[in-house]
């Protein structure tokens, strides 16, 4: 079965017909040519593919399109504005939180979405909120770096 | 090369050239590219692990409505292996099949839908034989052949000896014999693989992007196996989502993805799964190391004999030269004179193996490094003591011919002796806590490629045109270990431009020079080079430029900093601009170029295989590991980590701490959890679940230090940075955990399963000991 929803991509409202069982991640990618999304496993192990639903992370791979019905999905294209990048993908540049860069925008959306509900987080509570989001290049040691680097950046705001 | 006495770009931490398009998620990586107008590939799988192809009927499937190509192993019967000598693999099995999960038949189809049908619509007749999934089923007498050529089912076999053993051993103090079972892993890159192959029938031409580290040898392949002219052909690497080994050769899905766009003259996408990414393999071999060591009694190594079995898989791959790098790479980190090798590597009905970050020598330096350990608490030694009677003095040969230039592993072991309180904290963290040291190293680059063609190793080449922008090209594969970033600072350094003048334009057949491609650590060292002459020949010309504008002496004028001016002089600077517009109204666009070829005395020893192993530098690691252990639950957890690594010189250090902390994680996840598994030849690891590695949160913090030796052949003195550090941990964590708990683990991963039966035998050992006495 078909249906038509209408949900906002980063802001932008999209309106698209699409089939019951069609995943927001084929939808973004192939649809909407949003490829920052990545598939990184066959369903709901790696994180590669977090984007944000009303703020909260959520794997596009494991997520049906037509429940995003007037939904407002974030992804990592959206997150630079006017040319700016945000503090969390300066600060992964900056600090080399990304090496192949595979797993990066998910992991900046995780990241993000903690941001968002504790500014200042300490270590403890950037690796629960990216526990979910698998790296295989950085030891994640530079990931905990940059997130921290974000948010001291977000307090001199 | 000297260390540049200015430092203006190199030695300076550098994001990636290309880390915003990763940040931004405009990296695209194969998956990426616009597939609108492609077919869909999907390849059909052998769910056998040995059989006879008795028949395949693909005529259902080619009825499917909108299936455009199925194709079997008739449709190519060329062999290729990345080895030129050991190629016994056909992109889709003929005859026989080998593995679980091998490729038999593929189909394009004008989506995913109807190509998954038209899979299940072939008919596949396979006669059923024996299997071998073990070294000794593979061995026994009655055994079936995998490949008729090989009897016994040995893909190959080295046997070295350097000095004398016998005298070695009957000098020695101490003597102690162990083995060792290290479990098969996989590099599970994050991302899978991927092709996307296009075929224009009317020019005969074919492009293919692809995931490789070896755009260079897939090419080659491609020729052969759809018996193309290579001029014919294009290959291009998009971004690459790692690759740590799994991708140093050209992978069966890439020829296929290849004949399914001639046979369709189209455009053909294939994307595999998470769990075909796994069957695809070409990980770390299953290796048994038998392991005797010979120590005086000041820790001095007298001789060393060493007999290693690894279970290759299928197909020999890069076999023959991970059995090679096992025994080759025994040495050149101590000073070993009496040395015996004896290497197996076997056939089994399992996906073939392949070259995984440290290649060939984790498993040998683990063993290595634990026994060392234990005697050196049998000799009541410091573990740091036994290191330092064995140290290397550089410049030097190793007895297997393996060259030494520089050697920074003693400034290493002071660093993480000294930042880990090793003297102060050793053995005295009471119950369930302990440390443990290991160092290792391994090669910047193979001297000796394993495709010998005589070209230079690297050329790196420059254009200067109109725009004044220089556009760097490079055939190097940048898969996110920042090796484009290498290059452009380099080149800059080295001009005396901005940065952000450089444009790197990588990975495309048509556009860049020939690379060997990413492996082996080869690219900061060869490449590197490669840039610096590129870099000084596009120099020269603007240097002449500015002399004739300042009329002047080529040899009086300098540029730094965009500016060119006579040294010493105060007559005023010319901008980069105003030069470049003049020494382009001399000669039009300037084209220049650079290469890198190995000196002849760093390609090895003279016996055979002597080649493999042999480089122009070595990095040089010590690391200290701390762990916690629950003898209840046989789990450990890592605490801290220090780590230093003499990587000659650090070009980019922010890069080269991201590969020194990256290695020593992939270390820790060898040595805590990785492992695949297999039911009689079922893959039963083939997800990131099941494939345990750690989290973030499993994750320690990891202090890195970096030592400088300065190679007189590096790249401003540069050696790798990428893999040395990687063998160093497993045998760090299993001394800590003997330091901890008083147990001699001689397996990996230290899973706690495996850790609790070994602490049950332990205790029990220990009581029937006390019951008898």
């Amino acid at each position: 079965m078909k249906r038509i929803v209408s949900l906002k991509i980063n802001g932008k409202t999209v309106d698209d017909v699409v089939q019951d069982n069609s995943l927001l991640m084929d939808f973004l990618r192939d649809k909407q040519g949003l490829t920052g999304t990545k598939k990184g496993c066959d369903g709901g192990e790696c994180g590669a593919c977090t984007v944000l639903i009303n703020g909260h992370p959520r794997l596009a791979c494991i997520t049906l399109t037509a429940s995003c019905e007037d939904q407002k999905i974030e992804t990592i294209e959206g997150q630079s504005k006017s040319g700016r990048l945000s503090a969390l993908q300066r600060a992964f540049h900056e600090n080399l939180g990304a090496q192949c860069g595979f797993c990066t925008p998910g992991m900046i959306m995780a990241a993000e979405a903690l941001l968002r509900k504790i500014p200042n987080p300490d270590i403890d509570q950037i690796k629960t909120a990216l526990g979910g989001n698998l790296c295989r290049c950085t030891g994640y040691t530079k990931i905990i770096k940059s997130v921290q680097a974000a948010a001291m950046s977000g307090a001199r705001q | 090369m000297n260390k540049p006495a200015k430092t203006s770009l190199v030695g300076r931490p550098a994001p990636l050239v290309d880390g915003i398009e990763k940040v931004t998620g405009k990296a695209k990586f194969t998956g990426d590219l616009n597939t609108h107008d492609a077919l869909v590939g999907r390849i059909l799988r052998s769910p056998v692990s040995h059989g006879r192809i008795l028949g395949i009927d693909t005529t259902h499937a080619e009825a499917l409505d909108g299936v455009e190509a199925v194709i079997t192993g008739k449709d190519c019967n060329k062999t290729y292996g990345v080895i030129p000598i050991a190629m016994n693999e056909y992109p889709m099995a003929r005859d026989r099949v080998r593995y679980r999960g091998e490729p038999v038949a593929a189909v394009a189809a004008r989506d995913a839908e109807t190509a998954a049908k038209a899979l299940d619509l072939i008919e596949l007749d396979i006669e059923e034989l024996t299997a071998c999934y073990t070294p000794t089923e593979s061995r026994a007498a009655d055994a079936p052949l995998l490949h008729d050529n090989k009897p016994g089912n040995l893909e190959r076999e080295v046997h070295h000896t350097f000095g004398s053993t016998t005298d070695g051993f009957a000098g020695a103090d101490l003597i102690r014999e162990e083995t060792f079972d290290c479990a098969e892993i996989n590099h599970a890159q994050m991302e899978p693989h991927a092709a996307l192959a296009e075929y224009d029938a009317e020019r005969d031409r074919l492009t293919l992007h692809s995931v490789t580290q070896v755009p260079f040898y897939v090419h080659l392949t491609l020729a052969r196996c759809l018996d193309m002219d290579s001029s014919k052909i294009q290959v291009v690497k998009p971004f690459v989502g790692g690759g740590f080994g799994a991708r140093t050769e050209t992978l069966n899905f890439e020829i296929v993805t290849a004949l399914l766009a001639h046979r369709t003259g189209g455009k053909v996408m294939m994307q595999l799964s998470r769990e075909e990414t796994f069957l695809t393999h070409r990980g770390r071999p299953n290796t048994q190391v038998k392991l005797k060591i010979g120590l005086a009694k000041t820790g001095k190594i007298t001789a060393v004999d060493c007999e290693v079995l690894m279970s290759g898989g299928a197909y020999a791959g890069y076999g023959l030269v991970t059995i090679l790098y096992a025994g080759a790479l025994l040495q050149g980190l101590y000073d070993i004179t009496n040395i015996k090798y004896d290497g197996y590597r076997v056939y089994t009905n399992h996906p073939p193996c392949g070259a995984m970050r440290g290649h060939g020598t984790v498993d040998v330096r683990h063993s290595f490094e634990a026994i060392l350990d234990r005697m050196a608490r049998d000799l009541n030694l410091d573990p740091f003591t036994v290191r330092r009677a064995n140290l290397l003095q550089a410049p030097m040969f190793t007895s297997n011919g393996l060259m030494v230039n520089s050697y920074g592993l003693d400034e290493c072991l002071d660093k993480v002796e000294h930042a880990s309180d090793w003297a102060k904290r050793k053995g005295k963290l009471g119950k369930g806590h302990g440390l443990g040291m290991a160092c290792s190293h391994y090669v910047s680059g193979a001297a000796k490629p394993v495709h010998w063609t005589g070209e230079p190793h690297a050329v790196v080449s420059m254009k200067l045109d109109f725009d004044g922008g220089i556009t760097v090209f490079t055939g190097a594969s940048d898969i996110g270990q920042g090796s484009s970033t290498v290059v452009a600072l380099a080149a800059a350094e080295v001009i005396g431009i901005d940065l952000a003048r450089i444009r790197i334009v990588a990975n495309d057949s048509v556009v860049t020079p020939k690379d060997n491609g990413s492996y082996s650590s080869r690219v900061t060292f060869m490449v590197g080079n490669a840039a610096i002459e590129a870099a000084r020949a596009m120099r020269a010309k603007l240097i002449d430029a500015a002399a004739e504008l300042l009329d002047t002496d080529p040899d009086s004028v300098e540029c730094e900093g965009e500016s060119f001016f006579v040294q010493g002089s105060s007559q005023s600077e010319l901008g980069f601009h105003e030069v470049a517009i003049a020494a382009l109204a001399k000669e039009g666009t300037i084209n220049v170029k650079g290469t890198f070829t190995t000196p002849v005395e760093a390609q090895g020893g003279k016996h055979r295989g002597g080649a493999v192993g042999s480089t122009m530098g070595f990095s040089y690691a010590a690391q200290v590991v701390e762990v916690s252990v629950d003898e209840d639950t046989g789990q450990i957890s890592v605490d801290q980590v220090w780590a230093a690594l003499d990587c000659g010189f650090a070009i980019n250090p922010l890069a080269v701490e991201g590969q020194i902390e990256g290695s020593v994680w992939m270390g820790m996840a060898q040595g805590l959890c990785e492992e695949t598994n297999y039911l009689r030849g079922l893959p039963t690891h083939t997800n990131l679940t099941d494939y345990r590695f750690p989290t973030i949160e499993d994750s320690p913090p990891i202090d890195v230090q970096i030592v400088e030796s300065i190679d007189p052949l590096g790249p401003f003195g540069a050696k790798e940075a990428g893999e040395g550090a990687l063998s160093g941990f497993p045998p760090a964590l299993v001394n800590a955990v003997a330091d901890a708990i008083g147990l001699d683990a001689n397996f990996l991963p230290l899973t706690p399963d495996r850790v609790l039966e070994a602490l049950i035998k332990l205790r029990r050992a220990k009581r029937r000991k006390e019951a008898n006495t």
